[in-house]
C-alpha cells in the first residue's frame, strides 16, 4: 500500500513485535522489541494491534521517507525525531505529508525509539512473527538491519484520520500531531536505574558477601551490552562452592552469573537455554527501563518477592489497556 | 483438579520460579535418557493440553520451563501458585511415556582434514586413534534430548564415555554451519556460523533449519542420531545437492 525509504538507515534499525513465541522448543530464540512497553504504544497510538512490527531504532536513528502520507507514533527513547528542523512530537499520533523527510539526531534520552505506521511494515511472516534476528538472517526485512535505499512496504491506515489531514491541509504544514497520550513511567534519562528483582533458583548458592554485593552495590552497563544480552561490571559475584550446572529454559531478565563473577542480564535476542547460574531474574515491568539504559550507566538491584512482581506485572498489564484505550479516543477524535 | 487421585509419595519433581513470567519443572539433577524422555513426556503433554497463560515451553535436559503471561490471570490469583497447583495435578495423574528411537536419522560426516580441526586432539586426550574416535562417534547411541545455542541446534545424550572432552578452554569465535562436535559427553551439530566452545570432529553437509519447513527444524525430541563417516567427494556431492528434507 505504501513505502517507506531509508535514506540512511542508522546503526541498528530494525523491525521487531512481540516476539516469536512457540518455537523455543526447537531452539528458535524470541526476538521482539527490547523495550515491549513502548512498542506496545506506539502500535496503540496509531490504532494497531500489539503484535503489529514497529521499527526499533538504536542509539541513533535513521532518515527516512514516506512515500506516501503516513500515519506514524514515536515512543521510548528520545532520538530528536525532526522533520525540516522542527521537532516530532512523541507519544502522539503524526501524520506525515507524503515526501517529507524524517531524520532523527542525537540521541538525548535512553536507548531505542519505537516507530509505528498505521497499518504496519508488510513484511513477510517468520514462524509467526515478523521480528528480525540478524544473527540468524531471518524475519523483519530481508532478515537484517534496514540499509541506505530500503524500500519497506506499509500496509493500509489501520484507522481513519480525515481530520489531522484537513488540519495538515488548511496550515499547509509538513505534518500534523494528534494530542499526546500520556504514560506514567519515565521512558528513561537517570544514569542510576534500580531495577527490581526475584531471587533465581541459585540464589541461595552464592555467597554471602556476593548477595550483600548483588542487593547494595551498583553494576555498570558494560559498552559490550547487545540485544543478546547486558553485560554488568562490579564486585564479582562468587559460589559459595562449586556448583554442577545443567542448562535450562532462560527467560528475558535471567541475571545469570558466567565464572568470572560478572553478571550478565539476558535480553531479547538470547538464547532459548543457558546453564551459568541464575541469582536472580529482572521483574518483567522494570525489563523496559534496562532496555533504555546505556553503557556507562549504573544498573543497582532490589529484590522483591516473586508475588510481588507478578502483582506489578498484572498492574502493568492494566496500565497498557488502559493507555490503548485513551489512545484509540484520541484517534476517534482525529478520523472526522 | 478435585477427582485426580493425589498419591501419597512425594513429588519426585520440583517447580521453581524463573522469575515472574517463567517456571521451571525439574525432573532430576542428572543428564540421562531417562530424564530426559520425563521431560519429553511432560513437553508433548503441556504442548498438547495448553495450560493458561503459557506462550512458550523449552524442554531441556532435566527440565521443562514453562514461558507464561501472568496478566493471564485474575488480580486475585497468584499466578504461579495456580500454575504450579495445575502442573502437579497433570503430574501426579501421570503422563503417558514417550518412546525413543522412533525415528533413526542418519548424518553423513566428512572427518577429512580441516573439517575436523580438534579430531587428533580428541584422539590424543582420549587415548586412542582417531579412526576410534570416529567409529565410536558413529556408534553411539545418541538420543536428541533438547534444541538450544542456535535454531535447531541438537544436544544428544548417549556419546560413547571413552570420548568424554570437556569444552575447549578457549571458544573459536567462528564455527563453520555443519561442524559436528562433542563435549561434556553429548553431540552436536551447529547449524549456524556461530562462535562454539566444542570440539569438532567433523563437518556434514546435511541441514538442520530451513524456513521453507514447517516446523523449519528437521529433527525432533527422541531422534536416534546415526553419525555415518564419508569422503570429502561425497560431501562435496552432498553439499552441492539438495539438502532439504520434506
Amino acid at each position: 500500500m505504501g513505502m517507506m525509504r531509508v535514506i540512511k538507515p542508522g546503526p541498528l534499525s530494525t523491525l521487531q513485535d512481540l516476539g516469536r513465541t512457540g518455537y523455543q522448543q526447537f531452539g528458535v530464540p524470541v526476538n521482539g522489541a527490547m523495550d515491549n512497553d513502548a512498542h506496545r504504544r506506539a502500535n496503540a497510538l496509531v490504532g494497531n494491534a500489539p503484535e503489529v512490527a514497529t521499527l526499533e531504532c538504536t542509539l541513533q536513528g535513521p532518515v527516512l521517507r514516506f512515500e506516501r502520507d503516513a500515519l506514524i507514533a514515536i515512543t521510548g527513547g528520545d532520538l530528536d525525531a525532526r522533520v525540516d528542523d522542527v521537532a516530532l512530537p512523541r507519544d502522539c499520533a503524526v501524520l506525515l505529508r507524503a515526501g517529507v523527510t524524517v531524520h532523527f539526531g542525537a540521541r538525548r534520552t535512553g536507548a531505542r525509539a519505537y516507530l509505528a505506521v498505521s497499518g504496519g511494515f508488510d513484511v513477510p511472516m517468520v514462524m509467526g512473527s515478523r521480528s528480525t534476528f540478524v544473527r540468524a538472517g531471518y524475519g523483519g526485512f530481508e532478515g537484517r538491519a534496514l540499509q541506505r535505499d530500503d524500500r519497506v512496504p506499509t500496509g493500509a491506515p489501520a484507522v481513519p484520520y480525515r481530520g489531522l489531514l484537513r488540519l495538515m491541509v488548511q496550515a499547509g504544514v509538513p505534518f500534523a500531531a494528534a494530542p499526546v497520550v500520556p504514560w506514567p513511567m519515565p521512558d528513561a534519562g537517570d544514569a542510576v536505574v534500580t531495577l527490581r528483582v526475584v531471587a533465581g533458583p541459585q540464589w541461595a548458592a552464592f555467597s554471602p558477601t556476593s548477595h550483600t554485593a548483588f542487593a547494595e552495590l551498583g553494576y555498570k552497563i558494560d559498552s559490550r551490552s547487545d540485544r543478546m544480552g547486558y553485560r554488568l561490571s562490579g564486585e564479582p559475584l562468587a559460589l559459595a562452592a562449586p556448583l554442577e550446572m545443567i542448562s535450562e529454559g532462560t527467560p528475558f531478565g535471567t541475571v545469570q552469573v558466567p565464572p568470572d563473577g560478572q553478571p550478565i542480564v539476558l535480553m531479547a535476542d538470547r538464547q532459548t537455554a543457558g546453564g551459568y547460574p541464575k541469582i536472580a531474574y529482572v521483574a518483567s515491568v522494570d525489563l523496559p527501563q534496562l532496555a533504555q539504559a546505556m553503557p556507562e550507566d549504573v544498573v543497582r538491584f532490589h529484590l522483591v518477592s516473586l508475588a510481588h512482581a507478578q502483582h506489578l506485572a498484572q498492574q502493568r498489564a492494566a496500565d497498557l489497556a488502559r493507555f490503548a484505550a485513551a489512545a484509540a479516543a484520541t484517534l476517534e477524535s482525529i478520523a472526522h | 483438579m478435585s477427582h485426580i487421585p493425589l498419591s501419597e509419595t512425594p513429588a519426585d519433581w520440583r517447580i521453581v520460579a524463573g522469575g515472574d513470567r517463567c517456571l521451571i519443572i525439574a525432573f532430576g539433577d542428572r543428564v540421562d535418557i531417562a530424564t530426559s524422555l520425563r521431560v519429553q513426556a511432560a513437553a508433548a503433554h503441556f504442548l498438547a493440553h495448553p495450560l493458561n497463560g503459557v506462550t512458550d515451553i523449552v524442554p531441556a535436559f532435566t527440565t521443562l520451563a514453562l514461558h507464561y503471561d501472568p496478566s493471564a490471570y485474575g488480580p486475585e490469583d497468584a499466578p504461579f501458585d495456580v500454575l504450579s497447583a495445575a502442573i502437579d495435578g497433570a503430574l501426579r495423574a501421570g503422563l503417558p511415556a514417550v518412546a525413543t528411537g522412533g525415528r533413526t536419522i542418519e548424518i553423513p560426516v566428512c572427518y577429512d582434514g580441516t573439517f575436523a580441526p580438534d579430531l587428533d586432539d580428541v584422539a590424543m586426550r582420549c587415548g586412542i586413534e582417531r579412526e576410534d574416535v570416529i567409529a565410536r562417534h558413529g556408534a553411539s547411541e545418541l538420543i536428541v534430548c533438547t534444541f538450544f545455542f542456535s535454531p535447531g541446534t541438537p544436544f544428544a545424550v548417549g556419546l560413547d564415555p571413552t570420548l568424554s572432552v570437556p569444552r575447549r578452554k578457549t571458544p573459536r569465535t567462528r564455527v563453520p554451519k555443519g561442524s559436528v562436535a562433542i563435549a561434556n559427553n553429548q553431540a552436536t551439530v551447529y547449524t549456524l556460523e556461530t562462535p562454539g566452545g566444542w570440539s569438532i570432529i567433523g563437518r556434514t553437509p546435511m541441514r538442520f533449519f530451513d524456513l521453507a519447513q514447517t516446523p523449519p527444524v528437521r529433527l525432533r525430541l527422541g531422534d536416534r542420531l546415526r553419525f555415518v563417516p564419508i569422503s570429502q567427494a561425497e560431501y562435496a556431492a552432498l553439499d552441492a545437492g539438495a539438502q532439504t528434507w520434506a
